[in-house]
């Protein structure tokens, strides 16, 4: 009787799979580089236009548009919603700003394929778009309060007596950065303590970024970005990206964080650059796409988000990863060869190679997640497409950049594998880890 | 890509200089009004000349004229006009045409500016007696000299109609209005042959491509984009192709036609199948392909290298015979007969110095749509080709500024033509009203003084 069907007589809504039905990005400008004079307004709406265009989606109104920004303007407090209405979309379409640092349109994918699951919408997008050259510079504290009553006065001699007030050490801008606020370290001098705790070699860190700046070269010529980057501002690649690195031109380079140490291993070539960017992804229903006949590329499975008490020193700040993956998997009942790519975001080349160390590790699995270590990742497996360090990094793009390019491999490696619908599905893992301890994992299936 | 010379000379106190020096003065051009298609469709009423009463040909024409509400008359009125329609389909010796040319000619001081004259005869290659085959080919020169002799952007044409092809077939009549329109602005000293009498008349004049899905290669800028606009104005859904490096472009031009963009490499392998994939998927059936896309390598013959000749074979000729091939064989693709549009070039017709590769790669556009036509028929669909001009767009800006005010003047307009003019041609081939043109070669060159 076991195998008997509950029947009390209520129909069950088993949430459907969203679908990643395709992707569009700008290509990824170097700070100060090829965006140095455009917003984050001004890319996000690139993006999304270009997926408009890609899609034939003009004057379309779609579920839900979510995206955000990690370093954002005060007047960019509907930057979503002022996207999507200069994006050739239906100006009816809704939309809503997430942040949750690096893993920010991870997050909004989920939120996203979320609604999509529940039956909530039928379609949406999900993206995210971030500036360093364009970044929001804070006044003091004192200059700020005076330009605030200054806008109540009422009276010019009101106005007068305010500004007398101010001295001039208030009119000196606050820098932007980007530090920890709970411990003061940039994510830099956080990664190389976690780095020599877990041993990672210079030489290991160089390699992961070689391999990143020729796959993505690679990725390029094979014509894989064709229907995933739509050019902007005359840059038709990835501005960071070095077809023609080696090991030796990586090795000349000096280390840039951790350097109290004597075996400081961070430099700027296996550390992503600040960058520029925008990217989006379309997702839907299974009948949405074929009701325009649009390709379903892969579907969402799941995700994980979670954090690390990084403040207190008791884990890396960018470890989050190590956590939410296992929890993932264990959800699932997968294992890290049940997935033909999988994707860890390259903040920096060691966090790539601690987060799989950690998952390898089975002191670290058994006392920090009470489960048996995952094992080693495959490495002809990893970001075979190059990631951040040969793409850039603009913080909220990134997880969205890396779900379109995801989708798009598993669906040609569905295809090469002559594999239809009903056939074993083609599975990539993905693992972004964020400012304040945090990290987003997902698995997307073809 | 503004024509200064034509703007100074047609505004304020440098026209009325222009006036007293005696420069010529190119006149602006009536092109159609986006927001108004074909209204109206010629600048004045239309004066139908024939051979008299019993001119079958000339009632037939008369009829369909007033069909589209034109005031039409048979004897010039004392007024401006917009056209003149001469009919010499019944012509069998040069000399029964005085008559009637000589009153084309009474009325030639009447016309408007950017008026039309239209002749309407048969093909002296099917004509057995000389004394007929002389008579019809006149037509060729009588009409080409008078296109010479027309001002103020006023235009002269013919359509040529093979036997059994009567003047109220789909196509002469299609032929008859973009040639009276403003569609066919810069089109100038030519002759439409219309071969068969297949093709409808559009359920809709003013939006013929209505229900059809076009791809345009090269669609991100220059004449591709005016393809796409105009297309889309004509009611098609385009698919809009170009390298991925116009990818910007090619978004924008997409966005505002609400079309869809593929960011594709015509020269590569699976072009043709990536382009029916997404015709197939998104629209269920693909009925039109503009070949557009092209490239310059000019180089003198004795400069040229393999890698110049190479690229301009590769993607102005190469990618469309492969593409060509894919289409032909593609089942269930264009229910209403698949239309092809290649874009030729007066380089391919009269040489160019220094583009001896672009100059056969255009030729070779020639040869193939003649080659494809018959093959392309037995399908219900038609292979045509579009030879532009002078035309002002970012390509021809790049010319040195005295060659290119020579190349501007160098035709019967003295202008260079807009890519809107040769969009507008390749639209009109598109659309079902020309289902009986096939393997023609069009110009769209304002009359340019090379070639025919």
């Amino acid at each position: 009787m076991a195998s008997t069907p509950p029947s009390n007589g209520t129909a069950s809504t088993s949430p459907q799979r969203a679908a990643v039905i395709g992707a569009n990005r700008i290509p990824f400008g170097k700070a100060g580089g090829a965006y140095a004079s455009a917003s984050n307004l001004d890319m996000l709406t690139a993006a999304l236009s270009g997926l408009v265009a890609r899609f034939g989606l003009q004057g379309e109104r779609v579920g839900d548009v979510s995206a955000g920004a990690v370093l954002k303007h005060s007047r960019d407090f509907n930057l979503t919603r002022e996207a999507l209405l200069g994006s050739g979309l239906d100006p009816h379409t809704p939309g809503f700003d997430v942040q949750r640092a690096c893993g920010t349109s991870v997050e909004t994918v989920t939120a996203i394929a979320n609604k999509i699951a529940l039956g909530q919408i039928e379609s949406g997008i999900a993206g995210g778009v971030d500036s360093t050259s364009d970044a929001p510079i804070v006044v003091s504290d004192r200059l700020r309060k005076t330009l605030l009553r200054l806008s109540r006065a009422k009276t010019a001699g009101q106005r007068l007596s305010l500004l007398s007030t101010l001295r001039p050490a208030d009119l000196a801008p606050v820098a932007p950065n980007v530090n920890e606020p709970r411990t003061g370290l940039s994510m830099g001098e956080h990664q190389a303590i976690t780095t020599r705790q877990w041993g990672i070699t210079r030489e290991a860190q160089d390699e992961v970024a070689l391999n990143s700046h020729h796959n993505l070269a690679r990725a390029y010529d094979d014509g894989l970005f064709d229907t995933l980057v739509t050019p902007y501002r005359g840059l038709v690649r990835d501005e960071a990206l070095r077809a023609d690195t080696s090991l030796e031109k990586l090795a000349k380079l000096k280390p840039v964080f951790g350097k109290d140490a004597p075996d400081a291993s961070i430099t700027a070539g296996n550390a992503t650059p600040l960058s520029d960017g925008a990217a989006t992804v379309l997702l839907g229903t299974d009948e949405w796409a074929a009701q325009r006949g649009l390709p379903v590329l892969a579907h969402v499975v799941d995700a994980e988000s979670a954090a690390v008490d990084f403040a207190r020193g008791e884990e890396g700040l960018l470890m989050a990863g190590a956590y939410a993956v296992p929890r993932l998997l264990a959800r699932q009942g997968l294992r890290l060869d049940d997935f033909a790519f999988v994707e860890i975001h390259e903040a920096f080349a060691s966090t790539v190679l601690t987060t799989m160390a950690a998952w390898a590790d089975e002191d670290f699995c058994t006392r920090k997640l009470g489960m048996p270590a995952l094992g080693e990742v495959d490495r002809s497996r990893l970001n075979v497409a190059g990631s951040s360090l040969a793409a850039g990094h603009p913080f909220a793009a990134t997880g969205a950049r890396i779900v379109g390019t995801l989708a798009t491999l598993l669906h040609e490696r569905k295809k090469a594998d002559g594999g239809d619908a009903s056939s074993a599905p083609v599975r990539g893992l993905i693992s972004v880890c964020a400012a304040g301890g945090q990290a987003v994992a997902m698995i997307l299936e073809a | 890509m503004t024509d200064t010379y034509l703007n100074l000379v047609n505004s304020g106190l440098t026209k009325e200089m222009a006036k007293k020096l005696g420069l010529p003065r190119p006149a602006e051009l009536r092109r159609t009004d986006p927001g108004a298609v074909d209204q109206p469709l010629i600048p004045g009423p239309v004066l139908v000349l024939g051979s008299g009463r019993a001119d079958t040909a000339a009632d037939s024409v008369a009829n369909t004229l007033l069909s589209w509400d034109l005031d039409v008359h048979r004897t010039l009125p004392n007024r401006t006009i917009g056209a003149i329609v001469v009919t010499l389909t019944d012509i069998t010796h040069p000399e029964q045409v005085s008559e009637r040319v000589l009153e084309v000619g009474a009325a030639l001081r009447s016309l408007a500016p950017s008026a039309r004259v239209i002749t309407i005869s048969r093909p002296a290659a099917e004509a057995a007696d000389p004394a007929v085959a002389a008579a019809r080919h006149g037509v060729d020169g009588f009409g080409r000299s008078l296109a010479k002799e027309l001002r103020a952007g006023a235009t002269g044409n013919g359509i040529v109609l093979s036997e059994g092809v009567t003047p109220d077939s789909p196509s002469a009549t299609g032929a008859l209005r973009f040639l009276l329109s403003a569609r066919s602005a810069f089109v100038s000293g030519q002759f439409v042959n219309v071969t068969t009498p297949d093709g409808e008349a559009p359920g809709d004049w003013t939006r013929p491509l209505a229900g059809r899905v076009a791809v345009v290669t090269g669609a991100a800028r220059g004449i591709g984009a005016s393809i796409a606009r105009t297309l889309h104005r004509d009611g098609a859904q385009v698919i809009g192709v170009d390298v991925p490096a116009a990818g910007e472009q090619l978004a924008q031009v997409m966005n505002e036609v609400h079309g869809t963009a593929l960011q594709l490499d015509i020269t590569g392998a699976d072009a043709a199948q990536r382009v029916i994939d997404l015709a197939r998927s998104r629209h269920g059936r693909l009925d039109a392909v503009v070949h557009n896309a092209g490239i310059l390598r000019d180089k003198l013959l004795a400069n040229m290298t393999a890698e110049k000749w190479d690229a301009v074979m590769a993607v102005n000729i190469a990618a469309q015979l492969r593409i060509n091939d894919a289409l032909l064989s593609a089942e269930e693709l264009a229910p209403e007969g698949l239309r092809l549009v290649s874009l030729a070039s007066t380089s391919g017709i009269a040489g160019n110095r220094g583009q001896t590769n672009y100059g056969y790669s255009k030729a070779a556009v020639i040869g193939m749509t003649r080659a494809l036509a018959p093959r392309i028929a037995e399908q219900g669909g038609t292979a045509n080709a579009v030879a532009p001009g002078f035309i002002e767009t970012e390509m021809t800006a790049k010319i040195p500024p005295v060659p290119r005010q020579i190349a501007r003047r160098a035709n019967s307009l003295q202008q260079g033509g807009q890519p809107v003019d040769v969009a507008e041609a390749i639209a009109f081939l598109l659309s079902p009203q020309a289902g009986g043109i096939n393997g023609e070669v069009l110009r769209v060159c304002g009359q340019n003084l090379v070639g025919q």
